[in-house]
């Protein structure tokens, strides 16, 4: 009877807890919010208020903070995901807007739009390192996955400049088309993948030539060529698929990892910006920035399931255990 | 001997190093004319480099790219005054540049155009908005960045329309360039199914811009000109000469909206803009300036840019090369938009949105929704293909 009772209890708490629960965090750039949606039931489960204008915003490395750049209050702020609440704050540049860390979360690395720099933090004493000179309007942040190698793209100048994380010294700059926001590497190192928003495409760079070796573009039937404006990228651990937000296209593109083939464009909310996948790439979240919603995507059906009202014009994204 | 020999060669191999090491120089000139218009309001009245501002922001931005590729650009700037023989100038400024940017009037503009067509020199024309030099007197030698008054009335009537006020009176001053605004106004009306229910021509009969006790006449003025006209929803003004229409918003005879060159005015830039990553711009312009960036600064920025962007794609410090790629399919630039500006092939015309601004806020960006078109709906902003009497030569 004693066991049965056990037994029942522990199946009660088990259905209770499932293993895709995860937590969503997601930037209102004009809300000034930050929202937290619960993947399970894919319910908002709480609004943050948070600095000015929150658009980056990443899981630190050991999952107990989340952190978000202000860009109008200049600074970074650290949400503590036990409490969900404001603990502290990063010394950035002026206007960061988006952010990378090393592999052991120990060092971020900030996008500064305001005066064409890239600052260094170090996150265990929260101190800033130092300043990197880059192109006009920097923006696109990511690390190289062997940790030497950072990327920062340059909206105005058009560049990705590749930077060695250990000398902070720019030592390669490719040519990429108009306005590039975002860049990704693929797992293995083989690509880096940079999305131009005004020039409508995806370079792919070799990283090892550091030189562009493809483009993907996209035509959509019915859809004058100006709105397609590619901007956050999300491709799964293994590198066969990757998903593409057009923004004003209001659709996500689903690409082959190996052929860069356009497979399908999926429907999403208006002006799509980022995403982020669940821990286990079950599902994809991707922002919509003009219809202040959230549209969660089935990965392996690649179908759009439901939609999340979040906060004013939301931005970035980031997903990880509670 | 040997010695010597030994030691001209080491020379000589420093100065290649040196050489090779130097970064290409890029020179641009710019050709503006002195003394600024008067305008009714204080603050609207611009700077005296208004324009130059702009191109000198974007070659600092190009610099910063150019950094990275061992470019260097170099501003030349000359005003012409009234009077002064601008072929001569601006023969002077083609020795010195390899582009020139112009911020000139309709005629002095053709004269330079057809100064330096024999020398190859490239204009970008940042100032001139008279649609004819993209049309009956297009030049093959000028690429055109400014927008076009008919694109200015189109965007304008775009909204307009979208609005749902669709009866216009329009008032025009005396001017010949505020006739032609109000013949761009009129040919909007009648593409995008407005109606203008009445038309009046405001005067200009002389008098100062700045008096002690201006308020009090306008305040009696304003509602007698306005009074008696048939029902309308917008007053619609076209006075580029700035002699009227900015006394009309409030003191319309009906409660109506102004528009045109007062009350909502359709732009190229405006300093409230700050979409698309407009806030960058506007800091830097700021920065560097003092000041806020006007229109035209903007577009004298996109004009250098338009070099900077070209120049970077091609590697290149030729200028055939660098004409060639802005001529060419693969040329866009971006300027904050929200969208690629690319070049109309048969007249050299920048394809731009156009904001429309009340002086304190961007009320919308045109082209309107739901205005269609084949190739770019910003080609429903302004004279089309089909419609164009360019020949470029």
């Amino acid at each position: 009877m004693w066991r049965r009772c056990l037994l029942t209890g522990m199946l009660v708490w088990l259905a209770a807890t499932p293993a895709s629960a995860f937590v969503a965090y997601v930037s209102n750039e004009k809300g000034n919010t930050v929202t937290v949606i619960d993947t399970n039931s894919w319910t908002v489960t709480k609004t943050i208020k948070v600095g000015q204008r929150p658009r980056g915003i990443e899981f630190s490395r050991d999952g107990k903070f989340v952190m978000v750049a202000v860009g109008d209050d200049d600074t970074i702020q650290v949400i503590d995901t036990k409490t969900q609440e404001i603990v502290d704050t990063l010394p950035s540049g002026p206007d960061p807007e988006l952010f990378t860390q090393d592999a052991a979360g120990k060092t971020m690395y900030v996008a500064n739009e305001n005066d064409n720099t890239v600052t260094v933090i170090d996150l265990e004493k929260r101190a800033r390192l130092g300043d990197i000179q880059v192109g006009v309007e920097p923006e696109g942040m990511t690390i190289s996955p062997d940790g030497k190698i950072l990327i920062n793209t340059s909206e105005t100048t058009n560049m990705a400049h590749f930077i060695d994380t250990t000398t902070r010294q720019i030592v390669a700059n490719v040519l990429v088309d108009s306005r590039p926001r975002f860049a990704q590497f693929k797992r293995d190192s083989s690509e880096l993948w940079v999305s131009s928003e005004i020039g409508g495409t995806v370079s792919i760079i070799d990283p090892v030539k550091r030189e562009v070796t493809g483009k993907i573009t996209f035509e959509i039937p019915g859809l004058r060529n100006e709105a397609i404006q590619p901007v956050g990228i999300g491709m799964t651990k293994d590198g066969k698929t990757a998903f593409i937000a057009l923004g004003p296209a209001n659709r996500v593109a689903v690409v082959d990892g190996a052929t860069h083939k356009v497979l399908k464009y999926l429907l999403v909310g208006q002006r799509v910006w980022h995403m982020d996948f669940t821990p286990d790439e079950k599902y994809l979240m991707v922002t919509n920035g003009v219809s202040n919603d959230v549209s969660v995507i089935d990965v392996a059906a690649q179908k759009v399931i439901k939609t999340i009202q979040v906060g004013e014009l939301p931005w970035g994204i980031t997903i990880a255990q509670p | 001997m040997f010695r010597w020999l030994i030691g001209t060669i080491a020379l000589s191999m420093v100065a290649t190093g040196a050489l090779a090491a130097d970064p290409v120089e890029i020179h641009i000139g710019y050709l503006g004319h002195a003394g600024v218009r008067s305008t009714l309001s204080l603050i609207q009245q611009p700077a005296d480099n208004d324009g130059i501002a702009g191109a000198r922001l974007a070659i600092e931005d190009n610099n910063t790219t150019g950094k990275f590729l061992n470019q260097r650009f170099v501003l030349d700037d000359v005003k012409v005054k009234d009077g002064d023989d601008v072929a001569k100038v601006a023969t002077d400024l083609a020795g010195r540049n390899d582009y020139i940017i112009t911020d000139l009037p309709a005629e002095a503009l053709l004269t330079v155009a057809d100064a330096l067509r024999d020398r190859g020199t490239v204009l970008l024309n940042a100032g001139a908005i008279d649609d004819r030099l993209r049309e009956q007197d297009c030049r093959a030698n000028v690429i055109h960045v400014a927008p076009t008054r008919s694109m200015l009335a189109d965007a304008l009537g775009q909204y307009l329309v979208w609005k749902q006020w669709k009866r216009w009176l329009l008032v025009t001053g005396s001017h010949d360039q505020d006739k032609l605004y109000a013949d761009a106004l009129r040919r909007a009306a009648t593409r995008f199914g407005a109606k203008i229910v009445q038309e009046r021509t405001f005067e200009d009969t002389g008098g100062a811009r700045r008096t002690d006790s201006g308020v009090t006449l306008i305040q009696r003025q304003m509602p007698v000109f306005t009074q008696q006209a048939p029902a309308y929803d917008v007053l619609v003004a076209a006075d580029e000469s700035e002699v009227f229409a900015n006394y009309l918003p409030y003191r319309t005879w009906d409660p109506r909206p102004v528009a045109g060159s007062a009350g909502l005015v359709p732009t190229s830039w405006d300093a409230a803009h700050d979409q698309w990553g407009a806030v960058q711009i506007q800091n830097r312009f700021v920065k560097l300036n003092m000041r806020r960036m006007t229109a035209l600064d903007m577009q004298a920025w996109t004009a250098a840019r338009m070099i900077g962007e070209a120049t970077s794609r091609t590697n290149s410090g030729d200028p055939r090369k660098v004409i060639a790629f802005l001529k060419g399919k693969d040329f866009s630039i971006a300027a904050f938009k929200g969208t690629r500006l690319t070049l109309r092939d048969w007249n050299l015309q920048l394809r731009q949105p156009i904001l429309l601004a009340d002086g304190r806020m961007v009320v919308s960006v045109s082209p309107q929704e739901g205005f269609l078109h084949q190739v770019s709906e910003l080609d429903t902003l302004g004279v089309d293909r089909p419609e164009t009497k360019c020949k470029l030569q």
